[in-house]
C-alpha cells in the first residue's frame, strides 16, 4: 500500500483542488508556450510550407498569387513530386541511411568494449575514464571535425567519403560509450559468477549474460549516434567531397543557396520520416528484446 | 569479470588514441611557428597574437558570450519550470514537446525556425532569432537534469513540509528549491556550453549580419585551414574545460547528465 | 470527540479504497489502523493529513469540518514510513521547520527545539545532517519534528517498518512513553499485528476498504467479531461448528463427526445456528496420550509437524477427522519433556471457557 498520489480531487476538496490548479497552470505554462510557439508552430509550418509554391524571389509563394502556378488553391504536391521523381534524391535518402547504418555499426565496435572495461574498472579509475570520453565530447563540434581537416590532409584522405566516415563516428562516439558505460555498470557481477557456477564460458556469459542484459544501452546508444547522423550537413561539407552530400546538404541548400523553400520543407518532412520510422523501429525492438530488462 | 583483460586495455589503448590525437594536433599546431598545417618548424604564440588583434572574431566571441548568457537564464527558467511540472503533474503533451527538440536531427529545428521567423514573423534574423533558437534546444537538457534530481527523492520530503505547515510556495522555496538547486545550476552550465558550442542551429537563425564564434570557425575552415583556427580551436576547448571543472566542482550531476 | 470520520469514502476508477468508513478518536488515545496491505488504511490517513479527499462523507476535527483545508492549515502531522527528513537540513533545523512555517522568532524555536530534541534522548545530534543517523535517530527526528509544535492531532504512517526487529522493540516502548508524555492523540497505521496490540488504546481492524472491528486489543484478540479478525490477528484455528445448546454461561456446540464440545456463551446466539469455533494455538493443550489432566473438551490426535520457536512450540496436530490443529507449548518448566515429535500420538484438549464463537 504505497502512499499514491492523489489522482483527481474528491469533490469536498474544491478549494485545494483549484488552489494546486493555479500552481500546476503556473509552473506548467511558461515553458509549455514557448514550445508551443517556437517549436511545434514551426514544425507544423514547416509541414504546411512543403505543400506550397516558391516565391518568385525564393521563401514561399503567397496563397492568392497562386493563380500563376494554375492551381486555385495555392497548394501543391509538386515539392513532392520533384523529391520522388527523381532517382538522385532517393539515391542520397538511401546513401544517409547506410552512412548512419556504418557509422552507428562502427561506433558500436569501438564503444563496446570500452563500456566493458570502464564498468569493469575500480570505482575510481572508472570515473576518471569516464571523465576522459567526456572532455573531446566537450570540446566544440567544428573543433572536432576540423582536427580530422588537418590529420587527414596530409594523408590524402580529405573530401572523400571515407573522411566524412571517420568524422562521424568520431563525433558521435561519446554518444555510444556513454549508455553502454551507464547500462553495463548497473550489472550484478553475481549474475556472472552464477553463469560460471552453472558452466558457462567466458563467451558464453558474455553472449547469453552480459549481451542481452545491454541491449537497452545498446538500443539508446544507436539511437543517439544514427539520428543525429542522418541529418548531418556539416561533415559531409567540410571533408566529404561533391558525390559526398547527405539529405541534410540538400535541404540546406534549398533553404539558404537555392531558396527553394517547398523543396526544402518537402526534403525534412521525409528526415522526419525517416527519423520517426527509425525511432519507432527501436522503440518496438527494444521492447520486443528487453521485456522485464529495463 | 574475467574477460581477457590485456585485450580489452589495447582497444581502449586505441579509442582513447582516436579520441586524443586530432585534438592534440590541432593545440600542437596552434604554437607551430608555420603557415602551413604540415610539419613542426619552432614554438610561436603569434597565431593568438593575430586572433587577439582580429576584430570580426572577437566581437563574433562577444556575441557568443551574450547569447549564451542570456539563452543559458532563459532556458535555465524555463527548464526547470518544465522538470518540475512534468515530475510533479505528469503533463502529457508538454514531455513530448521538451523532448523532441533534444532528440531530433538539429537540422530540422533550425530550418523550421528559420522558416517560421522569416514567413510567419517576418522577423529579420539576428542575435534574438538565435536566442530564441538557443533556448528552445536547451529547455531539455534542463528540465532533464532537474527532473532526473527530483526522481532521485522521496516524495514524502515535499510531503512532509506541506504537512508541517509550508504553503506551496514555502515548500518550494524552503525544501524543494534547495534540493534541486545542484541540478539547476548543472542545467545552466550544460545550456550555457550548449550555446556556445552550438553551430547548426545558429546557422540557420542568424542572417547575414551577425556571427557567433562557431559560424566565425566555420567560414574560415571553409575557406582555408590556418593556424589562426587552430589558436580558436585551444583557447575554445580551454574554455569548456574551465566549465566542465566549475561544473563537477558545483553540480556533479552536470558531468553524469551530459550522456 | 477530537476527530470523527462520518462515511468516509474514497475510490480510485473502479477501486473503491475506502468504503463508507465511520470512526471517532478521542483525545488523548493511542488508536490503531491495521490492516493488510491495500486494505485502505494509508489513504485513511492520507485523506486525514490532507493530502487527498474524500469522494464522499466528512473528516470533523474537534467539530470543524477540514474538507477544503490543506495539509499546512490542518493542526495534523505525520511521521511519514520514510521519515522524509530534509536532506539538506541540519537536526535542528529539521525539527525546528514546522515552528519557522508558523512565523515564530528564532529566540522562540531555539528552545523548543533543545526541549523537543531531548525527549527523544537526541539532544547531542542537533548539528548532524540526517545521512549521518542511524534509522532509529531518523525516526526520533521524525517524532520530535512532528511533535515540536504540539499538533492536535499525530499520524505515524508504518513508523517502524523500516526499522530491524530490535529496534522495532525499543521505539515501541519509546512510542507510547512519548504518547504518555505529551498526551497527544496519535493515529498509528500499521499491517503488524503485534505493533498494534502492544501500543494500542484501541484498535480499527480493516479490510478491503472496510473497518471490520473497533475494540481494545485484548477484545480484538480474545472476542474477534469475524472469521477476517480472527485470522489476521494471530493464528487461529477455526472450526466449523453448529449450536447445539445455549445456556446463559455456555454454548454447547455440534463438530460434526468429532462430537460436542463446550464454549463460552455469547449473547444472541441461538440453538442451531451455524458458524465457526475460533480457538487460539495458545489455548490448546497438548499431552501424551493417557497423561491427560481432566479437560471437557479432549480429542485423540496426532503430531505431525513440530517448529521449535525457542521459547515456544508450534505443533500442528491431526484429529481423528483429519483436520489439522495448530497448538502451542510454552517451552518453560520441565520443557525436554513435554517435546513431542512427529508421529507421536497425544491428546489435545482445551478448557471450556476457551475459543469463542463466530457466527
Amino acid at each position: 500500500m504505497k502512499p499514491t498520489r492523489s489522482v483527481g480531487h474528491g469533490q469536498r476538496g474544491k478549494a485545494a483542488g483549484m488552489r494546486s490548479r493555479l500552481s500546476r497552470w503556473l509552473v506548467a505554462a511558461p515553458p509549455s508556450l514557448f514550445l508551443a510557439l517556437f517549436f511545434l508552430a514551426p514544425s507544423l509550418i514547416m509541414a504546411g510550407a512543403s505543400f506550397r509554391f516558391p516565391g518568385e524571389l525564393g521563401g514561399l509563394a503567397p496563397l492568392t498569387a497562386s493563380a500563376a502556378h494554375g492551381s486555385d488553391h495555392g497548394l501543391t504536391l509538386e515539392a513532392y513530386a520533384f523529391v520522388f521523381g527523381d532517382w538522385v534524391y532517393l539515391w542520397i535518402c538511401l546513401k544517409s541511411f547506410a552512412i548512419a547504418a556504418v557509422t552507428t555499426l562502427a561506433c558500436l565496435a569501438l564503444a563496446y568494449p570500452l563500456a566493458m572495461l570502464i564498468a569493469a574498472s575500480p570505482r575510481k579509475r572508472r570515473d576518471l575514464l569516464v571523465l576522459l570520453v567526456i572532455l573531446p565530447f566537450a570540446s566544440n563540434f567544428l573543433v572536432r571535425v576540423y582536427a580530422w581537416m588537418i590529420v587527414l590532409g596530409p594523408m590524402d584522405l580529405l573530401y572523400t567519403q571515407t573522411a566524412v566516415l571517420i568524422a562521424m563516428v568520431y563525433v558521435h562516439l561519446p554518444f555510444m560509450i556513454l549508455p553502454l558505460y551507464i547500462n553495463l555498470e548497473k550489472h550484478d557481477p553475481a549474475l556472472l559468477d552464477a553463469a560460471q557456477d552453472l558452466g558457462a564460458n567466458a563467451w558464453r556469459r558474455f553472449w547469453h549474460v552480459t549481451f542481452p542484459l545491454s541491449l537497452p544501452g545498446v538500443f539508446a546508444g544507436s539511437a543517439l549516434v544514427f539520428i543525429p547522423v542522418l541529418g548531418m550537413f556539416a561533415v559531409p561539407e567540410l571533408l566529404g567531397g561533391t558525390r559526398d552530400i547527405l539529405i541534410g546538404n540538400l535541404i540546406k541548400e534549398q533553404f539558404l543557396d537555392n531558396r527553394d523553400w517547398p523543396l526544402g520543407a518537402a526534403l525534412s518532412l521525409v528526415l522526419t520520416a525517416m527519423v520517426l520510422a527509425l525511432a519507432w523501429g527501436t522503440l518496438r525492438l527494444a521492447r520486443a528484446r528487453t521485456r522485464g530488462l529495463a | 569479470m574475467t574477460l581477457k583483460l590485456p585485450l580489452l586495455w589495447l582497444l581502449a589503448a586505441v579509442v582513447y588514441a582516436f579520441l586524443y590525437v586530432p585534438l592534440a594536433v590541432v593545440v600542437l599546431f596552434s604554437f607551430n611557428d608555420s603557415a602551413l598545417n604540415a610539419g613542426w618548424v619552432g614554438f610561436t604564440t603569434r597565431w593568438y597574437e593575430l586572433l587577439l588583434a582580429d576584430a570580426d572574431m572577437l566581437s563574433a566571441a562577444a556575441n557568443s558570450l551574450l547569447v549564451a548568457t542570456v539563452a543559458s537564464i532563459a532556458a535555465t527558467i524555463l527548464g526547470t519550470m518544465a522538470g518540475l511540472a512534468i515530475h510533479r503533474y505528469r503533463p502529457r503533451l508538454l514531455p513530448a514537446l521538451v523532448l523532441t527538440p533534444v532528440a531530433m536531427p538539429e537540422i530540422l529545428l533550425g530550418v523550421s525556425l528559420l522558416l517560421f521567423f522569416r514567413q510567419v514573423l517576418d522577423l529579420t534574423l539576428g542575435l534574438a532569432s538565435i536566442v530564441i533558437a538557443h533556448i528552445t534546444f536547451s529547455i531539455g537538457f534542463v528540465a532533464i537534469v532537474v527532473r532526473a534530481r527530483l526522481q532521485g527523492m522521496d516524495e514524502a520530503i515535499f510531503e512532509a513540509a506541506r504537512d508541517l505547515g509550508a504553503t506551496p510556495w514555502r515548500s518550494f522555496r524552503h525544501v524543494t528549491l534547495p534540493l534541486i538547486l545542484p541540478a539547476i545550476v548543472a542545467g545552466a552550465l550544460m545550456a550555457f556550453t550548449l550555446s556556445i558550442d552550438d553551430f547548426v542551429i545558429t546557422f540557420f537563425t542568424a542572417g547575414v549580419g551577425v556571427t557567433t564564434l562557431p559560424l566565425q570557425i566555420y567560414s574560415m575552415i571553409k575557406v582555408a585551414v590556418t593556424p589562426e583556427v587552430n589558436a580558436v580551436s585551444t583557447l575554445l576547448m580551454a574554455l569548456t574545460l574551465t566549465l566542465i571543472a566549475v561544473a563537477a566542482r558545483i553540480a556533479p550531476e552536470s558531468i553524469r547528465a551530459r550522456g | 470527540m477530537l476527530l470523527e470520520l462520518r462515511n468516509v469514502t474514497r475510490r480510485f476508477g473502479a477501486l473503491a479504497a475506502v468504503q463508507a468508513v465511520s470512526l471517532d478518536i478521542e483525545a488523548g488515545e493511542f488508536f490503531t489502523l491495521l490492516g493488510p496491505s491495500g486494505c485502505g488504511k494509508t489513504t485513511l490517513l492520507r485523506m486525514i493529513a490532507g493530502f487527498d479527499a474524500p469522494d464522499q462523507g466528512d473528516i470533523l476535527l474537534e467539530g470543524a469540518n477540514l474538507a477544503g483545508t490543506p495539509p499546512e492549515r490542518r493542526p495534523v502531522h505525520t511521521v511519514f514510513q520514510s521519515y522524509a527528513l530534509f536532506p539538506h537540513m541540519s537536526v535542528a533545523d529539521n525539527v525546528g521547520f514546522p515552528l519557522l512555517m508558523s512565523r515564530r522568532t528564532r529566540e522562540e524555536i531555539v528552545p523548543l527545539v533543545r526541549e523537543a530534541l531531548a525527549k527523544v534522548h537526541l539532544a547531542d545530534k542537533a548539528a548532524d545532517y540526517p545521512h549521518e543517523l542511524s534509522g532509529g535517530q531518523k525516526q526520533r527526528v521524525a517524532l520530535a519534528r512532528a511533535l515540536v509544535n504540539r499538533p492536535r492531532l499525530l499520524l505515524l504512517d508504518e513508523p517502524l517498518g523500516a526499522l530491524d526487529a530490535k529496534l522495532r522493540e525499543e521505539m515501541r516502548s519509546e512510542l507510547i512513553r512519548l504518547q504518555r508524555d505529551v498526551g497527544i492523540t496519535f493515529v498509528f497505521v500499521t499491517h503488524a499485528q503485534t505493533e498494534a496490540l502492544a501500543l494500542s488504546h484501541r484498535i480499527a481492524v480493516m479490510n478491503a476498504g472496510r473497518v471490520e472491528q473497533v475494540d481494545t486489543p485484548e477484545r480484538i484478540y480474545e472476542q474477534p467479531v469475524n472469521r477476517f479478525v480472527a485470522e489476521f490477528i494471530g493464528t487461529c484455528n477455526l472450526i466449523d461448528a453448529t449450536v447445539a445448546a445455549a445456556t446463559a454461561a455456555h454454548l454447547g456446540l455440534d463438530l460434526g463427526t468429532l462430537g460436542e464440545v463446550v464454549a463460552p456463551a455469547a449473547p444472541g446466539i441461538a440453538v442451531g445456528e451455524r458458524g465457526t469455533l475460533a480457538l487460539r494455538p495458545e489455548q490448546i493443550r497438548l499431552s501424551a496420550r493417557g497423561h491427560a489432566e481432566r479437560l471437557r473438551n479432549q480429542f485423540e490426535a496426532t503430531v505431525r509437524e513440530s517448529l521449535y520457536l525457542g521459547d515456544v512450540t508450534h505443533y500442528s496436530v491431526a484429529l481423528a477427522n483429519g483436520r489439522t490443529l495448530q497448538a502451542l507449548a510454552a517451552n518453560s518448566g520441565s520443557a525436554r519433556a513435554q517435546l513431542f515429535s512427529t508421529g507421536d500420538a497425544v491428546t489435545v484438549a482445551w478448557r471450556h471457557d476457551a475459543g469463542h464463537f463466530l457466527r
